[in-house]
């Protein structure tokens, strides 16, 4: 009779990567309805053509990896990939754009490195980072206006228009980003002049602070899942609300904490970018220093850079300390006095 | 870190009084579904006597048990079958009465399936007991006694190690133990053995307890049991009423039941790194071992027996079994429905720790706490492995607060250093990582692999250290022996050129005698070298007891010219030492001494062509001589020989003279003609040897001029001459450098004065060693003017 012969442990829990991946684009939803209901329906297109996008670039590269493309595609990675390049853009970006920052995200940033798991720099911000440098004038004038300001919102197929370049894109319907305005013109202005321009709405960010709550809002849902750790968001958000409540305690010099909180990608950021596994600490503590120092960055890359948003670039350099950070923050295991730092073993003789 | 989470417990006094005890957390721990609701509904059972048993030697850690039976010998139940062999090592005993049917090798409870000796035996069916020694009250034993019965019952950790018990009723290094406790966690799934023993048999289990605390005297006696064994809890408390005994209620969370973990539990105590629980006074120990204290103990009955859980949905009648060790899984099995059709794999222990059987004819041996067949949807086979995406989910589990994912990327990669900086060894395989991970990697393979690798590198690296010790070990012997070899030869060598040299030294000196004494006899020895001849005279004497007085005289002369460079060559040596000195101590002087060194050397290497020419001249001599001396079967070329050999020659000649004289008149002719034949050859002989002795003493003539003047007091006196000039010279010259300085220290400025006065010192010195030179060298050579008269 035989029997199988294999190691323990034998019980294996429900688990799947899969599963989480599913849970984060489910989380994603109560944010992108907020956006489309604020935007338009340019978000929604754009998740929709990332992921499809996506999917096709990832079969392509897995089959010239010769993996099997369905065990793979079924984890899930690329579509979360697509649906964040897909959140971050613009609204009315061109559809080449999509397809440049997706492609790339996929062909270049996760499979050049060895695929899912391999990959040390985020996918999403690193095509995002690509089409930010490369095509500014895309991807600076085409956020949209918030529908509520606008007299007639764009439809559907109108949209659909824009973006495949079908028809020019209607100057009242973009505008700059309430980060963007705030920064260009509080050099010359006072704060509640600023503030005045409709975009603020009543003193936040109109649009903006509901897509950023709608994140926060699926965020907890995975932190409350264990899907994601709490310590990578809760760090990004310490590490962007102490400087600019600091710093920015004169809102007539610089944007206040809360616009920083409410406006931009500072949600999305916070629990669905930076907490991305594979490019992030994987130490508790490590998690803390690793969301801070994306805060910190986009702080100081909103305030003083040339940038109006920065969680792409913050993420990015933070991706490169991931590992170090690791290493220096091991925690203490059973039955030690101190927890080991750095690389060395010291403790040895 | 700690949860307020409190237990009433039955405090001491069994009074109603409720105790409180802080319950502990310990990092990370799942919650895997428990599936003990399907063996722990019925009471323990009794399976019939097995048809066979096999009884592996060794069942517990530490050394196999000692076979003490014999093929064909019929046993009791309980007689023992094999000793315990060294300190940790337990006893094996008969499960029932039977015949001893062979000795083999069978697949024993191994994760590897490895084969293991066994005893079988075929029970007789009549299950007799031997005679046994029970003991009312355990109080009235000392506690070796109960430590001995412990060790000679066999019992060994039930919860899995298996450890010999009786080691761990030992008070660790006479200290105190602070805490016992009673691991009833059984926090596995599935496995229900520890459960229903404790419902069943409570009261056993706190005897036990009681038992192992007579002999540990603990501080406290603590009973750590998770709260999903509620009837388990109330049987336990209702046993310890009357004991010091806290029951104490833990929350189910698996690996609670982890040495280390209950003891952070229970203690908040860590086990530090490389030490056990005793080296923070806590020991721990089984519910099951405790009721098989308790029964060696009462009743004198060895561990013959255990509570087994047979579960899975692969058996159709699960529960808890009280299996006779050494019954083979299969014949158990079927004696509850096994259904091995529906079963993928049968797994000893815990869906979590336990391993895979190999052979289903594996015995049921003292660790064996659960036989687990599921059905594959009970357990179904891992999904595919995806990659790792560092979500950390099994960090957040890890019990032993480990990186688990650093450490599977580190093993994976083969960095076992990485690994081991991030302590892989402190993995203690519960599996809690493998069983939250997502992408389903079986990490804790990865971890048993490299630590098995690490292993295996210490131990190959251990190997080739000792490989290369032995190695060095060796070449050392060889280089010494050889050496040795070296020294051994030359000091032969040596000895052999002191002869030699002897000799010719006897011969070189030999002109000095045909000067002065022209025509005397060979025999005839100098007076004034009587000493010298008496010494070459004993050398010889040991070397050759039938040389006669020609050879130690030729030796003599030859000896003395080689003393004479000796000496010469000691002055030298003592010179050198003087130049060295000078070196040190007074560099104007060093021109002069090496002068004078140079001038010595060229005499010693004059004495010494002198002598080499003395020996060569003789070596050409013993040459010649040796060509005759074949032809007069002489066969050593030594003129000494030669002379034997003219005697020899001589004699012959006179025999045959008085052979001549009374022979018959028809042989008269023959010897004549014999006798003229030998004194042709006598008198070539004699020529050989005039004509060698001739060239010996012309040799040294010509090269030193005047046989007269070459004594040894021409080559040693003349050497010696100067260097005693140039040391007196050199001391003349150090005296006035003294006063000089001595001069300038009078006249010196006072803040001179004290550099003045040590150099002054420093000469003084110097002159003080050169007067020591000269006098040495003086005194050699009145020695050695001693020596020459």
């Amino acid at each position: 009779m035989a029997f199988l012969t294999l190691s323990s442990p034998h019980a294996k829990g429900p688990q799947r990567t899969s599963i989480m991946m599913r849970w984060v684009i489910a989380m994603t939803l109560p944010g992108l309805l907020l956006q489309t209901l604020f935007f338009g329906w340019g978000n929604l297109h754009n998740v929709l053509w990332c992921t499809l996008v996506a999917i096709i670039s990832e079969a392509i590269v897995l089959k010239i990896r010769k993996r099997p493309i369905g065990f793979y595609l079924n984890d899930y990675s690329a579509v979360v990939t697509a649906v964040l390049i897909g959140l971050a853009l613009p609204p009315f970006v061109p559809w080449w754009v999509s397809l440049v920052a997706t492609s790339f995200a996929i062909i270049f940033a996760k499979h050049l490195y060895g695929g899912m798991g391999y990959n040390p720099f985020n996918p999403a911000m690193v095509g995002y980072a690509l089409v930010l440098v490369s095509f500014p004038v895309a991807m600076t004038t085409n956020w949209a206006m918030p529908l509520p300001l606008l007299e007639q919102p764009a439809s559907l197929l109108e949209t659909l228009s824009i973006i495949w370049g079908q028809t020019p894109i209607p100057d009242a319907l973009t505008g700059a980003t309430p980060l963007d305005t705030y920064k260009h013109e509080i050099a010359h202005s006072l704060s509640d002049t600023v503030l005045e321009n409709p975009i603020f709405g009543s003193g936040f960010s109109l649009g903006w602070e509901w897509v950023n709550a709608g994140f926060l809002a699926g965020g907890m849902v995975l932190i409350a899942l264990k899907i994601v750790p709490w310590q990578t968001p809760v760090g990004l958000l310490l590490g962007l609300a102490i400087p600019a409540a600091i710093l920015g305690h004169d809102a007539d010099q610089t944007a206040p904490m809360l616009l920083h909180l409410t406006s931009g990608a500072t949600m999305l950021g916070a629990f669905f970018i930076a907490t991305d596994p594979v490019t992030s600490c994987t130490t508790n503590r490590g998690r803390l220093i690793y969301g801070f120092g994306i805060g910190l960055l986009t702080y100081i890359i909103r305030a003083h850079g040339s940038y109006p948003d920065a969680i792409a670039f913050a993420v990015l350099l933070m991706n490169f300390a991931a590992p170090l950070i690791d290493v220096y923050t091991q925690p203490r295991t059973y039955g030690y006095i101190d927890s080991k730092r750095g690389p060395k073993a010291k403790e040895k003789n | 870190m700690s949860t307020s989470f409190t237990s009433p417990t039955n405090a001491s006094l069994s009074s109603k009084k409720i105790s409180t005890r802080t319950i502990y957390d310990f990092h990370g721990g799942i919650h895997p579904e428990e599936m003990k609701t399907l063996s722990n509904q019925t009471p323990i059972t009794h399976p019939p006597i097995p048809p066979k048993l096999v009884l592996p030697l060794q069942q517990h850690i530490g050394k196999p048990s000692d076979l003490i039976v014999e093929l064909g010998q019929h046993v009791l139940k309980g007689q023992k079958l094999a000793n315990a062999d060294g300190m940790i090592s337990v006893a094996l005993h008969a499960p029932t009465s039977g015949i001893i049917e062979s000795i083999i090798d069978h697949p024993i409870a191994h994760p590897s399936g490895e084969s293991g000796t066994c005893i079988v035996l075929i029970p007789d069916g009549k299950d007799e007991w031997c005679e046994l020694e029970p003991c009312q009250h355990y109080e009235h034993l000392s506690v070796s006694k109960i430590q001995a019965k412990v060790r000679d019952a066999g019992v060994a950790g039930m919860g899995g190690a298996g450890f010999p018990t009786e080691v761990k009723l030992h008070p660790p290094r006479q200290d105190k133990v602070a805490t016992l406790i009673l691991n009833a966690a059984e926090c596995e799934p599935y496995i229900t053995a520890d459960d229903r023993l404790m419902r069943e048999r409570a009261d056993e289990v706190v005897q036990g307890m009681e038992i192992m605390a007579y002999a540990l005297q603990p501080g406290e006696c603590i009973i750590g049991i998770e709260d999903n064994k509620p009837e388990a809890i109330a049987a336990l408390r209702e046993a310890a009423k009357e004991t010091n005994i806290d029951v104490c209620v833990i929350p189910t969370k698996y690996p609670s039941g982890g040495e280390k973990q209950i003891i952070k539990i229970l203690t908040d105590k860590e086990v530090p790194n490389g030490k056990i629980p005793a080296d923070i006074g806590v020991m721990c120990q089984n519910v099951g071992t405790a009721a098989a204290i308790y029964r060696a103990v009462r009743f004198g009955e060895p561990l013959i027996s255990r509570v087994t859980t047979l579960t899975g949905e692969g058996i159709e009648q699960p529960g808890n079994v009280e299996a006779l060790i050494g019954t083979p899984i299969d014949w158990l099995l079927s004696q509850y429905g096994f259904q091995a059709q529906k079963t993928e794999r049968l797994i000893m222990g815990g869906p979590m720790m336990g391993f895979t059987l190999k052979h289903i004819e594996t015995p049921i041996v003292k660790t064996t706490n659960c036989i687990l067949a599921p059905t594959r949807k009970d357990l179904p086979p891992p999904p595919p492995a995806q990659a790792c995406i560092r979500c950390g989910l099994c960090a957040d589990v890890c019990p032993a607060v480990l990186l688990p994912q650093q450490l599977y990327w580190f093993s994976r990669a083969q960095e076992y250093d990485k690994a081991e900086h991030h302590n892989l060894f402190d993995c203690i395989e519960c599996g809690a990582c493998s069983y939250v991970c997502p992408s389903s990697i079986p990490l804790v393979q990865y971890y048993r692999h490299a630590k098995g690798e690490i292993k295996q590198q210490k131990q190959d690296q251990l190997k080739s250290d000792q490989a290369r010790e032995r190695f060095e070990a060796r070449q050392f012997r060889l280089e010494r022996e050889q050496a040795e070899k070296d020294a051994k030869r030359k000091a032969r060598a040596d000895a052999a050129a002191k002869t030699q040299a002897a000799k010719k030294a006897a011969e070189a000196a030999k002109p000095n005698e045909v000067a002065t004494k022209t025509d005397t006899t060979l025999e005839d020895a100098a007076d004034t070298k009587k000493a010298v001849i008496q010494a070459a005279l004993a050398r010889n004497k040991e070397k050759n007891d039938s040389n006669n007085a020609l050879k130690p005289e030729e030796a003599t002369d030859l000896d003395a010219l080689k003393t004479a460079w000796d000496k010469t060559q000691a002055k030298l040596d003592k010179m050198y030492d003087a130049l060295d000195d000078a070196r040190a101590n007074n560099p104007e002087q060093i021109d002069k001494l090496s002068r004078a060194v140079e001038k010595n050397q060229m005499r010693v290497n004059q004495a010494k062509q002198i002598w080499e020419k003395a020996s060569a001249s003789q070596q050409a001599a013993s040459a010649t001589t040796h060509v005759i001396a074949v032809e007069i079967k002489i066969e050593k070329p030594d003129i000494a020989l030669l002379a034997t050999a003219i005697e020899k020659a001589q004699s012959k000649l006179d025999k045959m003279q008085d052979a001549l004289d009374n022979a018959q008149p028809e042989q008269i002719e023959k010897l004549t003609r014999a006798v003229e034949k030998n004194k042709v050859r006598v008198n070539q002989a004699q020529q050989v040897w005039e004509e060698a002795s001739a060239n010996q003493i012309a040799e040294p003539k010509t090269e030193i001029s005047m046989k007269a003047t070459i004594t040894k007091e021409a080559v040693s006196g003349a050497s010696e001459q100067p260097d005693i000039e140039a040391l007196e010279s050199g001391l003349e010259k150090a005296q006035s450098k003294l006063e000089t300085m001595q001069d300038a220290l009078d006249s010196a400025q006072p803040d001179q004065i004290e550099k003045l006065t040590r150099a002054v010192e420093k000469n003084k010195v110097r002159v003080q060693a050169a007067e020591n030179a000269l006098k040495a060298v003086t005194a050699t050579r009145v020695t050695n003017q001693n020596g020459e008269q």
